[in-house]
C-alpha cells in the first residue's frame, strides 16, 4: 500500500502548491483563465497521477516520475540572456521561419524585436492576450482542453502562467512557417506548464513547428497543453520536432477542432528525450474535413516514447489516416494507443491508422493498441501494427553489394523511418529533418551547440 | 591461380545438408553454366559463396584470387569482386536506387582506395549503364526493386552488375520469368560487361539463355554434387534429354 499512500502525498503536495500560490498563480492573467483552475484541481485530484491503473496511461506510469520531483515551478519567467540568433544558428541552418521563442514556459521579451507579423496575424503571450484580446481568447480558451478527462490537461488548466497565443484571421496565408522553440533552461530542476492556443480563421494557411529544447543537464518536467481550431476551408500544418535530454519528462496535449474542408497535417518527430507523453485529440467537426496524422519516434537507452491520439469523426464524409512509427534501441520503451470514434450520424466516414515498429535489440519493447469505437455501418475503417525487426533479407542483399553491415543496418532504418518524413510537405523542413534524423540513427545526437545533450550522452 | 577454386565443399540450411562435396575451379576469362534439377542445390551454392549466412558450411575450402572467401563478411566478397544477380531480388522501400548504388559505388571505391565518386561523375556513370542493360530511366528514381515488374527486376540485376564491375558475377536463374526481348537485352547487357579479366557463372534451368550467353563449360548439379561437367553441347543434350540418363549414369 506504500505506492497509493506516496501517490496520495504526491496529489497532496501538488494541491499545497496550487493553494499556497494561488495568488500568484493568477496574477495577471483573466478571470475566464482562473476561474476554471479550482474545478481543474478538484478533477486532477479525481483523477490522480497517470499511473498503469489509468486505462489510458497504461503504457506510461507516471508515478514514480511525480511521487520523487521536488522541482521548482516556473510561476515567473526566469531571467536570461538567450540570443535569438544563437539558437537560430546551431539547430535549423538557413530555414526562413517567423521565430517564437518560449523559454521555461514563457513567452520570451527577445520575440517583441521580430518583425511585425502579416495581415493581421497576432502572435504574443498568452497571458498578455486573456488580458488584451481577451473576446479572442475567451471564446477558444479551454474549451477542446478538457480538464474533467485527463489528469495532465486538468494540471496544466490549474497551473497555466503563459505560452503562445496565434491568431491567424480569416482569408489569410502564411508564407513563412511560424517556428516555436520550447527552450528549457535552469540551474535547479524545474517544472514547466505551458499552455498555447492556436486560432485559424476561415481560408487561412499556415505551417506551424514547435521545436522542443533543452539548453541545460538538470531534470525537467514540462506540461504543454496546446488548444487549436481550424476554421473552414483552412490548410493548416503542425509539426513538432521533441529533441531533449534524457532528464527531461515532455507530457504534451494537443487538441484539435477541425471545420468543414479543413485540411490538417500532424507530425510528430520524437529524436530524443527521458519520457515523452504526447496526447493528441483530433475533433472533425465539420463536413469533409481530413486530417492526417503521423509520428516518428527513435529511442536508446532507457527512453520512452507513448503516443494517445483520439481521433473523432463527428460529421459525416470525413477522413482520417494516421501513420506512427518508432525505432526502439537498448532498452528503451514505447507505446501508441490509437483511438478512433465515428459518431452515429457520421457516415462515409475513411478512419485509418498504421502503426509500424522496429526492435533493434531483445529487450526493447513497444506495445501497442488500436481502439475503434463505429457507431455506423457507413463507413471504411481500418488499422494494422506491427513489431519486428530489421528484415534481413533485405540487409543482406545491400550487404551483398559491397554495403558493410553497420551501413547496411543504418540505410533500412532510414527507409522506415522515411515513410512518416515523406509526409513534411515543406522540402526545406523535410530536409532538415531527413539530416537530423540521418545523425540520430548515427548515434551523432543532433543538438543545439550550448544544447545539454553532450552531458548525459 | 584460379580465379575461384572451391574444394570439397559442404554446406547446409536450417539443418538440412544441400551440398554434399562441390569441387568446381574457374578461371579468369570463363563462363561457365550451372544446370540441375529443382533442389539439386544451384541456388544454395550461389548463396554460399556471396556470404549469406542462413546457409552454413560444415566443410570444404573456397578461394577467390587466391584469398579465403569463406572468411569473409557479405560485402568484403563484393569489393573483392564478387557479385549474385538474385533470383528474386528484394524489394527495399525508401531506400532510393540512386543513394543505395552512390554507396555500394563508393564502398567499393574506398575498398580500392579510391576517391568516392562526384556526384556528376556518379550520374554520368549510372546513365551510361542505364542504356547498357536498356533500364527504364525512370526506375532509378524509385525505390530499390519497388513496384518493378520481373522482367525490370532481373534488368536491375544486370546494371547493378554494371555498375560494380565484379571480376566473378554469378547469374542465378536470371533468365527466368523473362520474355524473349527481356532475355536478349539481358544476355547482352551480360556479353558487353564480359572481358578476359572476368568471369561467370550461369546457374540456369534451360538452354534458351546459352543461345546468347554461351558457356565454356556445363555443369549438372544433382543431389548437391556436380556430377557431370562438359562443354556447351551438354546444354543441348539435357534440353533434349531432360535429366534421366543422367540419374541412370549414376547408377539411380
Amino acid at each position: 500500500m506504500t505506492e497509493t499512500i506516496e501517490k496520495i502525498a504526491a496529489i497532496s503536495r501538488i494541491s499545497e502548491l496550487f493553494t499556497d500560490n494561488f495568488t500568484r498563480i493568477g496574477d495577471g492573467l483573466s478571470d475566464f483563465v482562473n476561474n476554471v483552475r479550482q474545478p481543474a484541481l478538484a478533477a486532477f485530484q479525481r483523477m490522480g497521477i497517470p499511473s498503469y491503473k489509468t486505462e489510458s496511461y497504461k503504457y506510461t506510469d507516471l508515478t514514480r516520475l511525480f511521487e520523487n520531483e521536488r522541482f521548482r515551478r516556473s510561476f515567473e519567467p526566469d531571467q536570461f540572456e538567450v540570443s535569438l540568433t544563437d539558437i537560430f544558428s546551431c539547430d535549423v541552418p538557413e530555414f526562413d521561419t517567423h521565430l517564437i521563442l518560449v523559454v521555461n514556459g514563457w513567452y520570451d521579451d527577445s520575440n517583441s524585436m521580430n518583425k511585425p507579423y502579416p495581415d493581421g496575424v497576432i502572435i504574443k503571450s498568452l497571458k498578455k492576450a486573456t488580458i488584451e484580446n481577451p473576446d479572442l481568447v475567451e471564446k477558444y480558451y479551454g474549451k477542446l482542453a478538457n480538464s474533467s478527462l485527463d489528469p495532465l490537461t486538468a494540471l496544466n488548466t490549474a497551473f497555466v502562467r503563459d505560452g503562445v497565443f496565434i491568431y491567424i484571421p480569416d482569408n489569410t496565408h502564411l508564407s513563412k512557417p511560424l517556428q516555436l522553440i520550447n527552450i528549457l533552461r535552469s540551474t535547479d530542476d524545474l517544472y514547466v506548464t505551458q499552455r498555447n492556443l492556436i486560432i485559424a480563421g476561415k481560408n487561412t494557411q499556415a505551417k506551424i513547428m514547435f521545436c522542443d529544447h533543452t539548453l541545460m543537464p538538470q531534470n525537467f518536467i514540462i506540461n504543454n497543453v496546446t488548444e487549436c481550431e481550424i476554421g473552414e476551408d483552412s490548410v493548416i500544418d503542425i509539426y513538432s520536432i521533441q529533441n531533449q535530454h534524457n532528464k527531461t519528462a515532455n507530457l504534451t496535449g494537443l487538441y484539435i477542432r477541425q471545420q468543414r474542408n479543413s485540411q490538417l497535417v500532424t507530425n510528430a518527430i520524437t529524436l530524443h528525450g527521458g519520457i515523452i507523453r504526447n496526447n493528441l485529440n483530433i475533433k472533425l467537426d465539420g463536413e469533409h474535413a481530413t486530417a492526417k496524422v503521423c509520428g516518428l519516434a527513435l529511442s536508446d537507452k532507457n527512453q520512452h516514447v507513448d503516443n494517445f491520439t483520439y481521433i473523432e469523426h463527428l460529421k459525416p464524409n470525413c477522413k482520417s489516416n494516421q501513420l506512427y512509427k518508432n525505432i526502439l534501441d537498448d532498452s528503451s520503451t514505447g507505446g501508441f494507443t490509437g483511438r478512433i470514434h465515428v459518431a452515429p450520424h457520421a457516415v462515409k466516414t475513411e478512419a485509418y491508422q498504421r502503426n509500424n515498429n522496429v526492435l533493434l535489440t531483445n529487450v526493447a519493447k513497444m506495445n501497442t493498441k488500436p481502439q475503434l469505437v463505429i457507431d455506423n455501418d457507413d463507413v471504411k475503417c481500418s488499422h494494422g501494427a506491427t513489431v519486428g525487426r530489421i528484415d534481413n533479407e533485405a540487409l543482406f542483399y545491400l550487404q551483398s553489394r559491397g554495403i558493410n553491415e553497420k551501413e547496411a543496418r543504418l540505410m533500412l532504418m532510414f527507409a522506415f523511418a522515411h515513410e512518416v518524413l515523406a509526409e513534411v510537405k515543406v522540402d526545406q523542413l523535410r530536409e532538415m529533418i531527413d539530416k537530423l534524423v540521418n545523425k540520430r540513427l548515427r548515434g551523432e545526437v543532433s543538438k543545439c551547440h550550448s544544447c545539454a545533450m553532450d552531458c548525459i550522452r | 591461380m584460379n580465379m575461384l577454386k572451391i574444394t570439397d565443399l559442404y554446406a547446409k540450411v536450417e539443418g538440412k545438408d544441400i551440398l554434399k562435396g562441390i569441387n568446381l575451379t574457374v578461371n579468369q576469362g570463363e563462363i561457365h553454366a550451372i544446370m540441375g534439377p529443382n533442389g539439386s542445390g544451384k541456388s544454395t551454392l550461389a548463396n554460399v559463396l556471396v556470404g549469406n549466412t542462413n546457409f552454413e558450411v560444415t566443410h570444404g575450402t573456397v578461394t577467390f584470387n587466391g584469398k579465403d572467401l569463406l572468411a569473409m563478411s557479405a560485402d568484403v566478397r563484393a569489393k573483392e569482386g564478387l557479385f549474385l544477380s538474385f533470383q528474386y531480388p528484394v524489394e527495399i522501400p525508401g531506400v532510393s536506387m540512386v543513394n543505395f548504388l552512390k554507396t555500394a559505388v563508393n564502398e567499393h571505391r574506398k575498398y580500392r582506395n579510391q576517391p568516392p565518386l562526384s556526384a556528376g561523375d556518379f550520374l554520368k556513370l549510372m546513365r551510361e549503364k542505364k542504356a547498357m542493360v536498356h533500364l527504364d530511366s525512370q526506375l532509378t528514381n524509385r525505390s530499390v526493386n519497388e513496384g518493378f515488374s520481373g522482367g525490370e527486376k532481373k534488368k536491375n540485376e544486370i546494371f547493378q552488375m554494371a555498375m560494380l564491375e565484379p571480376t566473378l558475377a554469378i547469374l542465378d536463374e536470371t533468365d527466368s520469368g523473362l520474355d524473349i526481348d527481356a532475355l536478349r537485352i539481358v544476355s547482352n547487357g551480360v556479353n558487353l560487361l564480359k572481358t578476359p579479366n572476368n568471369a561467370t557463372i550461369l546457374i540456369t534451368h534451360y538452354q534458351r539463355l546459352l543461345d546468347y550467353i554461351v558457356p565454356d563449360f556445363v555443369h549438372v548439379l544433382y543431389e548437391g554434387r556436380i556430377v557431370k561437367s562438359a562443354g556447351k553441347e551438354l546444354a543441348l543434350e539435357l534440353e533434349e534429354k531432360g535429366y534421366d540418363w543422367i540419374k541412370k549414369e549414376l547408377g539411380e
